[in-house]
């Protein structure tokens, strides 16, 4: 199995504060890895790493066997171009309208023509169940239509990589189901990598690939969702017992 | 006790030198984005409005009653060695020279200068640069460099708006109000502004459009990188009020010197 994105011996600190502690991880080609872990444990600051948003302050990231820390501005538009990104906060561009926000990708990135821009764009809306507020600017949506024009921005291009920070927190239960079930729909059909943060064991972890727990600065991980019951490391069975109430929800009922 | 003192000043003095880098270095970003395609013409356009069109009625307001004030006290003052005929003069020198540019600055700095750096350091606590970076967009063709040419081309406009307002705010003062003869006004501003004036005064109202974009755009941009400027709203707030003020002080420095090297 050949791995997307690998972390070696990475650190990463802020002052006397170390966030990743000589973090050794792979996350594989196409299949989803869901990243859990705390409040503050620095899942957020992980996917930034990946993204070159930050840097390590010692260690490697390898996207696609390149070391990212290496490569020119014009190599480093290339990689990211790769992927599609939802940051936790949202992070949509607020003198734009959510249609300008959900174009945006396709305007800078493509040479598509106006007709197919529309379709695309309102498309993007309807799956997200946005429709009707394409006209409205970020500061006028609830939260959860934020993070929504937020996904629909990120997936607008079929990206290879997709990294969804938090995708359904502040969501209402019914809409963050609809959002997975799309969203595992469309890996399907296009096969892309996932990184999924959560900052608690979500309904549909089971469905992921391989999960990763993150907590004091260690990432450890479960080839299968199901083995993190069975681990024995103390810190990890207390995030567990914290975090996992009626966590299994079948592929079925999905 | 000394070493420490030492310390501190090494700290600061390495603090302000990257400072001073960092700003360095955005002003090189700054005009490669204005040179980098496709230009967003439509955005340029939308700042000009932004910062130029929305100032005009304020810029107006305050050059007319410079203006007008300006004839009051040079009527004062020149009536004392029998000089009224030569208000035209001394108001639209004063004008053209000085206050024009110089106010109008100040002015845009103060309306439009602590939007954009208000705007920018939002937009960068908000993770919006780093959502464009992700794009691959790069943020100053993006969103700077339209912000910087628009400055560039508006604030010369208003500058000479000002100046043809005050110039009318003195005619009325000491022409309409203090009967000076309205002959020798207009004479005085035909014959004895030299285009040296007005290209002095054009040449610092570009300078000083430069200074007002740059820092206030800058600062908003590194809002996070600023020593003591806190995080959040009021990293945002403290750093616009700091943009304002070294902007006035950059300005008015600036001005003393061009003015001494040009005199
Ligand atoms: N720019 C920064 N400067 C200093 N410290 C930072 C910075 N960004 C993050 N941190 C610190 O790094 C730690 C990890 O932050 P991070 O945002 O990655 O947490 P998280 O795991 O995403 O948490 P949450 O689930 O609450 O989003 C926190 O303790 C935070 O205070
Ligand atoms: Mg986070």
């Amino acid at each position: 199995m050949t791995a997307v994105i690998r972390f070696i011996d990475v650190v990463k600190k802020f002052g006397h504060q170390t966030i990743l502690d000589h973090v050794n991880v792979e996350f594989l080609k196409g299949k989803t890895t869901v990243i859990a872990g705390g409040s503050g444990q620095g899942k957020s600051v992980s996917l930034k790493l990946i993204l070159r948003l930050m840097e390590p302050d010692s260690g490697k990231i390898l996207v696609d066997g390149v070391d990212i820390s290496r490569l020119s501005r014009k190599d480093l538009d290339e990689v990211r171009a790769k992927f599609g990104v939802l940051f936790q906060g949202s992070a949509l561009l607020d003198s734009m309208t959510v249609w300008e926000n959900i174009a945006l990708p396709l305007r800078e990135r493509t040479r598509a023509k106006k007709d197919e821009l529309i379709s695309r764009v309102d498309k993007a809306l309807a799956q997200f169940g946005l429709s009707g507020h394409g006209d409205k600017f970020p500061a006028q949506l609830s939260g959860g239509m934020k993070k929504r024009v937020g996904l629909a921005r990120a997936t607008i291009l079929n990206p290879d990589i997709v990294l969804f920070d938090e995708p359904t927190t502040g969501l209402d239960p019914q809409i963050a189901m609809d959002i997975y079930r799309l969203f595992f729909k469309t890996q399907q059909e296009f096969g892309y990598t996932s990184i999924i943060v959560s900052h608690d064991i979500p309904k549909v972890f089971n469905l992921a690939d391989q999960v990763v727990i993150l907590n004091d600065g260690k990432m450890t991980l479960f080839e299968r969702p199901e083995n993190i019951q069975h681990s024995t490391d103390p810190l990890i069975m207390k995030f567990v017992e914290q975090t996992m109430g009626d966590v299994y929800t079948s592929s079925e009922e999905l | 006790m000394i070493v420490r003192a030492i310390e501190r000043l090494g700290a600061t003095t390495s603090y302000h030198v990257s400072d001073l880098g960092r700003m360095a270095a955005f002003l090189g970003y700054t005009i490669i984005g204005c040179l980098r395609t496709p230009f967003r013409f439509g955005e340029l356009v939308r700042q000009i409005r932004l910062i130029g069109v929305n100032s005009t009625p304020l810029i107006l307001f305050i050059g007319l009653f410079t203006g007008m004030v300006l004839g009051l006290q040079g009527y004062y003052t020149l009536r004392k060695v029998g000089m009224e005929g030569t208000l035209g003069m001394l108001v639209s020198l004063s004008l053209i020279r000085e206050l024009g540019p110089v106010l109008t600055a100040l002015m845009v700095t103060g309306r439009a200068g602590s939007a954009m750096c208000a705007e920018l350091g939002i937009m960068r606590n908000s993770e919006q640069f780093d959502a464009l970076e992700c794009m691959a967009i790069d943020p100053f063709r993006y969103l700077i460099s339209p912000k910087f040419l628009a400055t560039i081309i508006a604030m010369p406009i208003l500058t000479i708006f000002f100046d043809l307002v005050g110039i009318f705010g003195g005619y009325l003062s000491g022409v309409v109000l203090l009967g000076v003869n309205p002959g020798a006004y207009m004479d005085g501003i035909v014959v004895k502004v030299l285009n040296e004036d007005i290209n002095l005064g054009l040449y610092k109202s570009f300078s000083f459009a430069l200074l007002v974009v740059w820092i206030c755009t800058g600062r908003g941009y590194f809002v996070q990188q600023i020593k003591g400027a806190g995080f959040g709203a009021e990293g945002v707030s403290r750093v616009t009020t700091q943009a304002v003020v070294y902007t006035s002080i950059a300005v008015l420095l600036w001005n003393y010197l061009i003015t001494a090297v040009f005199i």
